[in-house]
This record gives structure tokens, sequence and C-alpha cells, in this order.
């Protein structure tokens, strides 16, 4: 990777005025990826097959409970996870490069420079010991080939997009002189500092007040938008990504189970998984002491996946067939997959519906719970 | 942003707690106070659930603590069925322990790694020594029954259960004692959406098979306006707004709560992020906070008048009650955008 000049890097960094004008293309694409890890239960399915596009300036969404694979997901494109016990296998093209063999020492350039990650916790993913300036400008000094001043000016620039007040004197302070939205504005910072094309936020404001969150999700929308920065948004919060999304992938045991640009998924989701999730978040707009739906149940053991559908034993549409066959994952449009034999808003999903409520009971042999009509307005009571 | 003023407070005769210009300070050492908690008021009728929101550093896991005298208030009293907690020393609070208890936010952390399940639940029955042993292993299987956990687990280690789980048995360790008043502190924001979505049913189905009486703190709305049957929005130690959440919700008098609710992102794509109209900056150090309303440094409405008086308590609809100067009228909206006349 050759070294951007500093007016270059100047461009990419400053925050305003910028005109890319780059045409849509894939930046990224993962094609039947696996990540397994070896462990004395077993082998742990983490990631079991996963393919998806992302296109140049474009924000993906990865949705899926706590064990679903999400962040292994990501880490894994990015060569993050730790080697011993690991099986990774499938493809990653970035720009076109093959990165499924890279080791640490060949994605070295990639880290920073080219993709770069916000992690859920900013006390813990920032260095305690450092003070702040270094660590925004630690990267800059590693990819691009600037002095030690011009790199601290840079930092400044950058504490300054992101909008931290008095910037010159953060500098020089500490992570924990920081309140909790200060600090993910500089990890913002940190993973903004080398012009990264895709920008992975895993979780980014699940640990920040709902004020704040706005705030930071705000802020990394409009960096997006300026940079013509792809983003994969990792979140349990399908509010979150509601608006801020081109496309939504849904995981569940390590796989997709649903993809389709935000709007249809919303408006039109086929799989069950999607809609259960969808009604369990409690809305403002629903009157109080309204009983929630649930998911019965928790995700699979990874190491023991039950056969057909991993999602079945939870599944209030449940067949038979459910459990012997797993379903493949079938393109209905152009973009939008899933994986289900008996979808939401289908007359397969109506009679599977129907069969459950007569008998009581799913295939599986849960306790029948009626899946509401999912409604995005609804009037206070 | 007053929290001084008790014009929200229902006749004493009818509540079961009565907090009344609560105070709690810590030390920052070096002379440094942090003022937590000042002078809030607050009740709670039997068999109501009431919900403190407010973002971090409002004071309102403080106040919940305070309320069971862990710490204990710097001023104020605590009245819990008539007797002042605040008054009260050793054996005679001791003795009003087993009324009041607690579920925290970590569920994992919450419960002693290396007890089994059933004994954790059944501590409390065994400090008091209820009854003979067999009478309390039935009601720690009754109880774990309808926390939703198999009794026949009992004898397993809380690493061996999912979160939710360990939620559960929170739960059942905070009801094996009969309690009139549970304070869940943030007891859903640690698990996923189908859990949370579970926890809370199980708080509901708990209240009404139990007769509990609740205080839910919490920092997500959307969770506090589906348990509560009244709603606290609290900042930086003060009282801003309190009401039905029914109203208080689709009518915010507060600019804080406002703005709180502006903030909420909605699972539809369909509705527009307003990446204009939201609340800008951060909640000031309790250390040194404004005077007047504690809120002026970020609200859009403030004047002088916001710096040199603290606002009471007063009522601005009908069972809705906000401390405020210029509280907003039904309908009407908020720009956050607009320049904050008053600063410092």
């Amino acid at each position: 990777m050759s070294k951007p000049k500093p007016t270059d890097i100047e461009k990419r960094v400053s925050a305003a005025g910028s005109t890319v004008t780059q045409s849509s293309e894939t930046l990224l694409e993962v094609s039947d990826l696996t990540t397994y890890f070896r462990s004395s239960r077993g082998l742990v399915r983490a990631v079991d097959g996963v393919s998806f596009k992302l296109d140049r300036g474009k924000t993906l969404g990865i949705v899926g409970e706590s064990g679903s694979g999400k962040t292994v997901l990501a880490r894994s494109i990015m060569e993050l996870l730790p080697r011993s016990g690991l099986e990774r296998n499938g493809s990653i093209l970035f720009e076109g490069t093959e990165l499924i063999d890279f080791g640490p020492k060949e994605m070295r350039p990639y880290w920073g420079a080219q993709m770069s990650m916000i992690f859920q916790d900013p006390m813990t993913s920032l260095n305690p010991v450092m003070k702040i300036g270094n660590q925004i400008s630690e990267s800059i000094r590693e990819h691009l080939d600037v002095s030690k001043q011009y790199a601290k000016e840079l930092s400044e620039q950058l504490l300054v997009s992101v909008r931290i007040p008095e910037a010159a004197r953060r500098l020089d302070e500490y992570p924990h002189q920081l309140s909790g939205g200060m600090r993910q504005r500089v990890c913002i910072a940190v993973a903004l500092a080398c012009g990264p094309k895709l920008l992975f936020a895993d979780e980014p404001t699940t640990a920040l007040d709902v004020t704040v969150q706005a705030q930071v999700l705000d802020l990394m929308a409009t960096a997006q938008n300026e940079r013509f920065m792809a983003m994969i948004l990792i979140t349990h919060d399908l509010g979150v990504v509601a608006g801020r999304t081109d496309e939504i992938v849904v995981m569940y045991a390590g796989r997709i189970v649903e993809r389709a640009d935000t709007k249809t998924l919303f408006s039109n989701m086929k799989m069950p998984y999607t809609e259960a999730l969808l009604k369990s978040i409690p809305r403002v707009d629903q009157p109080s002491h309204l009983r929630l739906s649930t998911i019965p149940g928790r995700p699979p053991d990874l190491v023991n996946p039950p056969e057909g559908c991993k999602f079945a034993p939870r599944c209030a549409y449940a067949q038979d067939r459910c459990t012997q066959e797993e379903p493949p994952l079938r393109e209905i449009t152009p973009g939008h997959e899933y994986r289900c034999w008996f979808p939401v808003g289908t007359p397969e999903g109506a009679g599977a519906l129907a069969n459950n409520r007569a008998q009581g009971t799913t295939a599986t042999g849960l306790v029948f719970q009626e899946p509401e009509v999912a409604t995005t307005t609804r009037g206070d009571g | 942003m007053a929290g001084t003023g008790d014009a929200h407070l229902r006749p004493e005769e009818d509540s079961l707690l009565r907090v009344e210009d609560l105070v709690v300070t810590f030390s920052a050492g070096s002379k440094k106070v942090i003022q937590a908690v000042s002078g809030i008021s607050l009740d709670v009728i039997d068999g109501e659930t009431v919900g403190l929101v407010g973002e971090s550093g409002c004071g309102k896991s403080t106040t919940g603590r305070a309320i069971v005298q862990l710490p204990r208030p710097v001023s104020g009293k605590v009245m819990l069925d008539g007797e002042d907690l605040t008054t009260l020393k050793g054996e005679a609070l001791r003795r009003m322990r087993p009324e009041m208890q607690m579920i925290f936010q970590d569920p994992i952390s919450s419960l002693n790694p290396r007890r089994k399940v059933r004994d954790i639940v059944s501590e409390g029955l065994d400090i008091w020594s209820v009854g003979d042993k067999a009478s309390r292993d039935a009601k720690v299987d009754e109880v774990l029954n309808a926390v939703g956990i198999d009794p026949v687990n009992g004898d397993r280690l809380p690493h061996e259960f999912s979160g939710g789980q360990c939620q559960r048995i929170s739960i059942a360790r905070a009801m094996i004692t009969n309690p009139k008043l549970i304070i869940c502190d943030e007891p859903v924001s640690a698990l996923d959406v189908s859990v949370q979505a579970q926890i809370i049913n199980l708080l509901q189905d708990m209240k009404t098979r139990y007769g509990l009486t609740l205080i839910f703190i919490a920092h997500d709305l959307a969770v506090v306006k589906n348990v509560s049957d009244r709603v606290v929005v609290m900042y930086l130690g003060k009282t801003c707004e309190v009401g039905k959440p029914e109203i208080l919700y689709r009518q915010p008098a507060h600019p804080y709560t406002a703005a709180l609710l502006a903030a909420i992102p909605v699972p539809d794509p369909n509705v527009k992020v307003s990446t204009e109209n939201i609340l800008g900056g951060e909640v000031p150090s309790p250390v040194s906070p404004p005077s007047g309303c504690r809120f002026r440094t970020r609200c859009p409405r403030a004047t002088e008048l916001c710096a040199a008086e603290e606002p009471k308590m007063r009522e601005a609809f009908s069972g809705q009650y906000v401390a405020c100067h210029f509280p907003l009228s039904p309908g009407e909206t908020i720009d956050f955008h607009s320049p904050v006349t008053a600063k410092n």
C-alpha cells in the first residue's frame, strides 16, 4: 500500500466540503465465511456460512441476540480473533483483494488505514495510561508518512471534527478524565484517523445514555457522508438500525436468516425471528402495562445446534418440516433473502399459524403464543 | 429543575413510601463534594410502580439506594409504612430490611458465584429463621417456580444459568421475604431485547400475584413507560417532572423530558431520524452544579431567571407536576438548536 501525501490526507481528514464522487461499487464481498472455534466440548460454529456484499459509502446493519455470531463475524472479517483453536474459511474480498489467508502481519496495513472498528465499551477500548493525543496520532504515524508535529495537528482537527470541546487541551488528557460519551467520540476519532474505507461499529452506543446515543450516531453518520465511508453497524437494537442503515442482515445461530434493504425488512419481513425481535421491543407509543411479546427460550447451543431450522424450537410457526429440514436462504425479490419454510405474511405462514393455533402447541412442543401483527404506528391508550 | 417543593406528593396516609427532601452527597477528596441527590421528594402508593428515569449521573440509582439507607442520606425523611428509616439504627433498622429488597442491573455479579441458587434464594428466610427447614424449602420451591426456574435446578451454581435466568433468581431472592417494597435498579438494561421482554412480563406477573410495590429505575423511557403507574424524571440530583406515563409521554411539560423523548430511536425506518433536533452537551459535573435550575446550561429556553432562582414543583396539567419556570404548553415543541441565552 503506497503512503498518500499529506495533502491527500488533509483532504480526507478535513471535515467539511469534501465532494467525493465515487461511483457505488462493491467494497467488501464476503462469501460463505465460516468461523469455528475448537473447544473441549466440540466445534463451536460461531459463524456458519455467511455471504453478503457491501458497496462503498453504504451502511449495513447486523442485528441479532447475544450469541448470534454478529460480533465474531465482524472480528473475523477484520482478522481480530485469537488464532488458537480458530478455523476460518470462505472468502473475504476487500477491494478485490482476498483477505482470508492474511495473518496479522499482512493485515497490519489494513487495520486503521483501510478498515477500523469502534467497540461497545469506550473505557476498555482506550489505553488508560496513554494520553488521548498519542492514541490518535499513533495510527496516523504508523500508516502515513507525516511528522510528529503534523500528526498532532491532525489529531486536534479530528477531535474538533468529533465535536470535542477544547480539543487542544484534551490531547494531553487521559481517558478517565472524560465522560462516557466523550470517550466514545475519542474512539471514533481514533477509528477515523487514517480515513478508513470501512468502519465497523460494534454496539457503539449500547453503553451510552439515550441523548448521548443520538449525538454519537449522528456524528458517525456525518463522518460517513463526508468521507464516503462504508459502515457496518452491529447492534441488538432494531430501533438504532431502523433510521440509520441502507440494508440489514438478521443473524441467528451464526447464519444469516434474513437480509433486505431497511424499508423492506421493516415493512415486509418474512422471517418469524425478525418479527419476534421487533415485537419484543417496548415502545413509547404503546400504552403502559401492555403485555410484551417475548421470544421463549434461548438461542441454541452452537456446538450441538438442533436439526432443521435453528429457530424452530422458539418459533410460533414451527411445523414438522422445520425440525427435519433446514430451510435454505431463498431470494424472494432482488436483495431480499430469508431462511424459512413458512414465512410471515404468506399463505404457508398463515397455514402454519392456523395449524399451531388449533393444536395449541408448535411442532417443537412450544405452547402457542399468538404473534400479533407488528404495527409501526400505534395510537396511545 | 428544582427538587425543592413537594406539590406532587399525594396525601401522606395513602402512601406506602414517602421520601421528603432527600439529600445524598459523597466526598470526592480534596474538599470536593459530589451532590448526587439534592432534595428529591417522591411517594409510592401501595401496589403501585413508580419509574425513575434520567441520564447517567442524575442520581436515580443513588436515590434508590438511599431509600434502603445504603448509603445513609445526609438529610431528608424516608417514611416506609409510617416509620422514618433515617432515624432508625442497628437492630431497629435491621428489622425493617425484609420489608425492602433490591434487584440490581448485572444479574451475574449480583449473585454469589460459589453458592447454590437454592441457598442464595433462601438466605433471607434462613437469617430470620422463618418456620422450620421444611417450610422454608417449600417456600423456596414455590418462589422459584413462580419466577420460572425449575426447583430441580436449585442445586446448581449461578454460572450455569444465562443472564435472563440469573435475573429471575435475583427476583426470587428479593421476593422470598414478602417485602412491601422492591427497588429494581436497571433490572433489564444488561439483557437482550427478547429476554428483557420476558423479565418485564415476569415482574408484572409477580406484581399481580403477590401485590408488590416497585420502584423501577431505568434509563430506557420505553421500558419505564411499560411498567410504571407514575414516572419521575430526574436530572442532576433534582426532580424535573412527575406524572402519569400516558400524559407525561404525550405532553411533556419540562424541556428535559421533551429532550429525552425526542432522542429515543424508533424501530421504524419511515420515522425520520431527527439529526438536527436533539439535545446537545452533557450533564454538568455534580461537584459544582449550575445555580438556579440545573438544566439551564443545556436548555434553549433558559433566561436570567433560571440562573437566579430555582424553579419549584407545580402542577402543569391535572395530575402532572413540573419544576420549570417556562414549561411547555400542550402540543408545543422545542428547538434544541436555538442558542442558550443564559450561560452560567
